[in-house]
């Protein structure tokens, strides 16, 4: 039987603000613990919350980013739950009138074709203290430097079809998030964590089926794994004539395995009521507009301007401006350049394979955008051949001598291109090949002569030790051979 | 509205409440008559009134970004029943 795959996502966003979403208390990262814990996160009796204008700020930001409505009047309303690592026995969220509505995010996929994935909200809420099973005699340990920190939580539709397009999108919200500055981005701490909902369903039927749920994927590799792994459970189950239970699972990415978490069908009934601690939160025309203001060009804007600007292809213009560090690293290099079609080829080539050799990202290359532009610009006015200039690019990287100019100078690396003195090595080298001078002449199947003219290449730039200009050496070939 | 035997068992599950066998018979009097009032309420007609979400008629007030707080670790520990490297040890959680 063949199966459609239907996949929604929630997405939980830590939010980049120096202190918590209802207390003074910082969020920075690494803090001894409970260093970071205020009365206010500890549920301290007597204490109350005060929101954070700049969770309020940076949710608007992203509501924004996604073309969604934004809530005038948002509410904020109790979760129930018992857990240590929740002092207050609920989580305050937002459940009927949250910060962000419906919206949608436009994804680009790897056959070339566009997917579009609405975002049915997304609310303002508080993350929760961590949990340390390790062994404290037989205790566990909590630390509530993370309690109140803001999050938001993104709710999609199940507009995806597949890992590819789960994963496609899950990207393009991580590099919108974290360029518009909302979110660090940084998934080893958590800052991004994705829950996928799974369901199958028969083909081109449209009843959806029973969905599970699984929580906590901190890597796209481990959500691609996750949702796969996922698919085939299900699969298994419904073609052997069972049922799908509705559960949360959780997944290990190192064994590629998962379990059942909890058996929603059962426990939780987290009774949300409005919270009576909070006022509604009204959201004005000038508060959006000065959100409005703080939004920096988005990767979607970016990539038209790329494609405009620079004449790059739908591809190149996509993968340059996913991340802002290498969009202005790219810009960088094209203003020194000369040419921004042979920039870009430098940026997602020799420079890209590089970082991901060193395990480095943008902002740690040992290069600057305009070191690669001015040997970019050697390339483009022909001083330096491209097997040169990678010779040159491996010396900036390691340091060694500080521009192109100076390396290709140092080197020998300049590429001769006076005609007089190329023409007198192609009349040496031809001299001393008269039988393939012939054999050549002779042929007059054009591709042949072309698949010839390379044999000629070799001794002629081993005649110019690598120095001379191959476009110039075709030329020349060409000229005298026909003649 | 009546509430049976088994949603007051749920209910003290959910609230974390040990009820002894004996309990139930006049919770189940009492919560009931909470019942009964809610369906008196529920017989008014609200048609054109806008659901309220808190009693006051006011706006949330929202504060700037700054850290304001201070460390008070030692004090809080001071009083919990149990600590170690900084932590607050709970019996064992197990999911």
């Amino acid at each position: 039987m063949q199966w459609d795959i239907v996949i929604g996502l929630e997405i939980h966003v830590q939010l980049a603000t120096k202190t918590k979403i209802f207390s003074g208390s910082s969020t920075a990262f690494g803090a001894e613990p409970n260093t970071q814990a205020s009365a206010v996160d500890l549920a301290m009796p007597g204490t109350l919350p005060v929101p954070n204008e700049q969770a309020f700020r940076y949710a608007v930001m992203f509501g924004l980013a996604v073309n969604a409505e934004i809530g005038r009047r948002s509410v904020f309303d109790r979760k129930n739950y018992f857990y240590p690592d929740l002092p207050k026995g609920y989580q305050t969220t937002q459940l009927d009138h949250p910060i962000v509505g419906p919206g949608f995010v436009d994804v680009d996929l790897a056959d070339g074709s566009s997917k579009r994935v609405r975002i049915h909200h997304a609310h303002l809420e508080e993350d929760a203290g961590k949990s340390l099973h390790e062994d404290f005699h037989g205790m566990t340990g909590i630390d509530l430097n993370r309690a109140g920190t803001p999050l938001i939580e993104i709710v999609t539709e199940p507009d995806m079809n597949s890992a590819e397009e789960a994963v496609a999108f899950a990207k393009k919200l991580h590099s919108l998030v974290s360029s518009i500055g909302i979110c660090d981005g940084d998934m080893s701490q958590g800052s991004l964590r994705f829950d996928v909902n799974i369901s199958l369903k028969r083909k081109g039927s449209d009843e959806l089926g029973t969905r599970t749920e699984t929580k906590n994927l901190n890597s796209f590799r481990f959500m691609e794994q996750a949702i796969a792994h996922e698919v085939e459970r299900q699969m298994d189950i419904l073609e052997d004539g069972g049922r799908i239970i509705q559960e949360t699972r959780l997944y290990n990415g190192e064994r590629d395995e998962s379990r059942s978490m909890r058996s929603k069908e059962e426990a939780n009934d987290y009774r949300y009521f409005p919270c009576p601690d909070l006022l509604p939160v009204v959201i004005d025309d000038a508060f959006i507009e000065s959100a409005r203001d703080l939004l920096p060009e988005l990767p979607d804007e970016r990539k038209a301007r790329f494609k405009k600007r620079y004449g790059l292809n739908d591809y190149d213009a996509r993968l340059l401006s996913d991340d802002a560090r290498m969009a202005t690293f790219f810009e960088e290099t094209a203003s020194h350049g000369k040419d921004a079609k042979l920039a870009a080829n430098w940026v997602l080539g020799e420079f890209s394979a590089r970082l991901n050799a060193d395990d480095k990202t943008v902002v740690q290359a040992p290069i600057t955008g305009k070191q690669l532009g001015q040997l970019v610009a050697r390339i483009a006015d022909n001083t330096v051949s491209s097997s040169g200039a990678k010779k040159v690019f491996e010396a900036l990287w390691n340091g060694d001598g500080g521009n192109a100019d100076a390396i290709i100078e140092a080197q020998g690396l300049k590429q001769v291109s006076d005609t007089g003195a190329l023409e007198q090595m192609v009349d040496e080298v031809l001299a001393g090949m008269p039988d393939q001078v012939a054999q050549y002449q002779q042929e007059t199947d054009p591709k042949k002569q072309k698949k010839m003219l390379g044999g000629f290449m070799g001794p002629l730039m081993k005649a110019s030790k690598g120095q001379g200009n191959p476009k110039l050496f075709n030329e020349i070939l060409l000229k005298k051979l026909n003649h | 509205m009546t509430i049976s035997r088994e949603d007051i068992e749920k209910v003290a599950v959910l609230a974390r409440i040990r009820l002894d066998e004996e309990q139930i018979p006049a919770l189940e009097n009492d919560l009931g008559n909470i019942l009964s009032l809610v369906d008196q309420l529920s017989a008014a007609d609200t048609d054109s009134v806008e659901p309220l979400a808190h009693p006051l008629d006011a706006v949330q007030r929202l504060r700037t970004d700054d850290v304001t707080e201070t460390n008070q670790r030692e004090a809080f520990q001071a009083i919990a029943p149990a600590t170690e490297d900084g932590l607050y040890l709970v019996p064992r959680v197990i999911e």
